[in-house]
């Protein structure tokens, strides 16, 4: 529970989801909808897309789409967040709750705490960690709801940029290969001209292209 | 009661949207990533690509949140949101990687630009 107050992190965390019910009010989505999406996607740009697509008429499948290709980004955190969590003992289903809680914040303090806790009680860690977590963000998300109306505008403005920055910078800072640093530029590079061709998947596409790309010059690096 | 339990719930139909366009989604490739996870050595190939691309493509939902803005930051110019996003990661490089101070200083540089506009 102490890692929870101790990560600034969490700050940013807490404020992205006082936007996440910001945002859910001004498109109105219902508290009990925003405070189940927080509970149950536990991702934060994820829901960001759900609520702006939804919210600017886009149809459920085309919702979908978007959503399902935002959070292929989960699957290697899970992959690697896994083998640090696990002992000869350790059945898949320990796993599940765990493996639910895997998004962004708890990847990087995973990461970061993890090494300083004796092995055989990480999944317990993970399972407080990640309890806190969302108890805060639920929180976060009903202050945002509530406070949408009254808002200043610049406020709004403010809370929603922390997004962006807030992922930004914390993907930024877990790059540890030169293929994640060339992915990261080159992913935000690439979308805004594929974007231009409205495909409906855009971020798939430039996702896959710019990754592939940075994987490429990593493997023409290796081995020169 | 049944009235703030109604407010609060508000349509069903959209409760259904959200189990089917975000938390399918998303549980998906977090199964699939804990029932395909164990064989996978963490220092694989395969698994610099996977990053790679799941990088990119974060990169990819935080270029549409800028270029795109959702609710109130469309009220923000576009160079502005920029030089916001821009100024932060500066401060981030310039303090050996602190992620605090550079996200502190892009807002600080978004809410200056907009007070500057008036």
């Amino acid at each position: 529970m102490r890692s929870v107050g101790s990560t600034l992190l969490t700050l940013v965390l807490f404020a992205t989801y006082a936007g996440i019910g910001a945002l859910a009010h001004d498109t109105h989505f219902s508290l009990g909808w925003v405070l189940a999406s927080t509970l149950f996607v536990w991702a934060g740009p994820a829901q960001i897309i759900l609520i702006s697509t939804l919210g600017s008429g886009a149809t459920v499948v085309q919702a979908a789409i978007a959503v399902t290709v935002s959070a292929v980004r989960l699957f290697p955190m899970v992959v690697s967040v896994l083998p640090m969590l696990r002992t000869p003992q350790t059945k898949r289903w320990h796993l599940v709750l765990a493996t639910h809680f895997i998004a962004v914040t708890l990847w990087v303090e995973s990461f970061r705490l993890l090494p300083q806790v004796p092995r055989r009680r990480r999944i317990a860690f993970v399972h407080g960690l990640g309890t806190g977590l969302v108890l805060a963000c639920l929180a976060a998300t009903t202050i945002g709801y509530g406070l949408a109306a009254n808002l200043p505008a610049l406020f709004a403005a403010a809370i929603l940029l922390l997004t962006p920055l807030a992922f930004l910078l914390s993907t930024a800072r877990n790059c540890r290969e030169l293929a994640d640093i060339l992915a990261l530029l080159l992913g935000l590079g690439l979308y805004p001209l594929v974007a231009t061709f409205h495909t409906g998947v855009d971020i798939l596409i430039s996702g896959i292209t710019a990754g592939s790309a940075a994987y490429a010059v990593h493997r023409w690096q290796a081995r020169s | 009661m049944s009235e703030w339990l109604a407010w609060f719930i508000g349509d069903w139909h959209a409760l259904l949207v959200l189990l089917i366009a975000g938390f399918l989604p998303n549980e998906i490739w977090r199964l699939i990533g804990l029932w395909f996870g164990a064989g996978v050595d963490e220092g694989s190939e395969l698994l610099v690509w996977v990053r790679a691309v799941a990088t990119a493509i974060l990169a990819g939902v935080i270029a549409q949140i800028l270029i795109e803005p959702p609710g109130a930051l469309a009220s923000v110019p576009d160079w502005l949101r920029y030089a916001a996003v821009a100024g932060g990661c500066i401060v981030f490089i310039l303090t050996r990687r602190s992620i605090f101070a550079g996200v502190v200083c892009g807002e600080l540089l978004m809410l200056a630009g907009k007070w500057w506009l008036g």
